[in-house]
């Protein structure tokens, strides 16, 4: 039985160093991520500047606009403040979950770990900027305009629990999708393995998880770019909120 | 330091060996957390000093400027299409006039040549009128003589006629008298 899990392990290629009894290890999930931030940085750096863009040019200049039209769409042209972090980060996501499409590679965002940390960070940016911003006005955010006195303490409370519970929404929504993407993937795909080693009836039998894997792969490419992109949108709505915290 | 480095590679070497027999699920393992901790933090503001100082100021500025190039080049064409129509309405205008002119000069050349030709056809008529007043006189005055002339040869002929008939020679006054008569008979 091929283990469908296998795919998720980090395995350390060096350790870096030790720091409070923690090891710091170059793993296999660093060099994706550096992989990922290369090919990002070749692709928007390695665009030409042409007046009529060619393919390549096109890409960088069509994610350009696509994260920018997002950030002013949802966040407004304040919002633009905040362009090379969700830039970075809908890059970084879309990126890493492509490479990790292609068999025998590594999905950074199937950690928990790493999208927590990514969702951590646009939690505390919303929440920095928010308070600088706004000072004790980011409270409005929790207090909704028009709502009776009455039930007013209820819809707080269920404001808040809204708002602290975002991160963990957050991480856990591109977690489990990519996570649970690859396992089907993996399960379906090894299938065919096992029965193509059954012989003749076996390889007939191997066509429908043959199509099913390619079926899905397809599906998991949607997947891949789509949470990529929610995790963006959401990052622009947090952000929004921060800048406009009235209701 | 030693000590430490030799721990956490006996933990990830364990940690290694044993997941494939599905002692903890990749994903929490705890172990694995501050490297890939560190692992994003590095790669993440790698990429972020990248991105904001470099990748989008550049892509963004040859995005603005192919914009700017439109929109220069689309003011420019509203530009010319402006000038070519004021030069057209100039032209039509300048048509208009020419066309009014040319025919306030025709106008003024007919009404010219029709009073030129209206004095000379009168002036021509006046002449005429006055010659054939003149030869309607002549016509008139020869008819006088001629018939003077006729009442002689007639006085003449008739003597002559009395004489070779009767012998005689009548006395001219009486012709005259009779042949007047005759005439007016």
């Amino acid at each position: 039985m091929i283990d469908p899990i296998h795919q998720f392990n980090i395995e350390k290629i060096f350790t870096i160093a030790n720091i409070g009894g923690y090891e710091i290890a170059f793993t296999n999930s660093t060099a994706y991520m550096l992989l990922s931030v290369a090919l990002i940085s070749l692709l928007m750096l390695g665009a030409g500047r042409k007046l009529v863009p060619g393919r390549f040019q096109s890409l960088a200049e069509l994610s350009y606009e696509f994260v920018a039209n997002t950030v002013r769409s949802s966040a407004g042209a304040e919002g633009m403040k905040f362009f090379p972090l969700v830039f970075s980060l809908f890059m970084f996501i879309c990126v890493s979950n492509m490479i990790g499409i292609i068999p025998y590679t590594f999905t950074v965002s199937s950690h928990i770990i790493v999208t927590a940390a990514l969702a951590l960070l646009v939690f505390f940016t919303v929440l920095v900027y928010g308070f600088y911003k706004n000072g004790l006005k980011f409270f409005k955010l929790f207090v909704p305009s028009g709502i009776p006195v009455v039930i007013l303490p209820l819809v707080v409370l269920i404001e808040i629990i809204s708002f602290l519970s975002r991160p963990i929404s957050h991480s856990v929504r591109l977690f489990a999708n990519m996570l649970a993407g690859h396992i089907t993937l993996k399960v379906f795909a090894s299938f065919v393995t096992m029965l193509g080693a059954m012989g003749v009836a076996g390889w007939a039998g191997a066509v429908l998880p043959l199509s099913l894997t390619v079926a899905l792969t397809a599906l998991e490419l949607l997947v891949a770019f789509l949470q990529a992109y929610v995790f963006t949108i959401l990052t622009c709505i947090y952000i929004n909120d921060a800048i406009h915290p009235g209701h | 330091m030693a000590q430490g480095l030799g721990d956490a590679k006996g933990t990830t070497a364990h940690t290694e060996a044993d997941a494939a027999h599905g002692r903890a699920f990749p994903p929490f393992q705890k172990e694995t957390f501050a490297s890939q901790l560190v692992s994003l933090l590095i790669a993440f503001v790698a990429l972020y000093l990248i991105v904001s100082k470099i990748a989008l100021p550049k892509v963004g500025g040859t995005i603005e400027a192919r914009q700017k190039r439109i929109e220069d080049d689309f003011a420019e064409a509203q530009k010319l299409k402006g000038q070519s129509d004021e030069a057209l309405k100039a032209y039509e205008t300048a048509l208009a006039q020419a066309r009014a002119k040319a025919q306030a000069i025709g106008a003024e050349t007919r009404e010219r040549l029709n009073a030129a030709a209206d004095a000379e056809r009168k002036a021509l008529e006046e002449r005429l009128a006055v010659k054939l007043a003149e030869a309607e006189k002549t016509i008139a005055a020869t008819r006088e003589s001629a018939m003077s002339n006729v009442q002689g040869i007639a006085t003449d002929a008739a003597a002559a006629i009395v004489q070779q008939l009767a012998g005689l020679s009548p006395d001219s006054k009486a012709v005259g008298n009779a042949v007047s008569a005759s005439l007016k008979g």
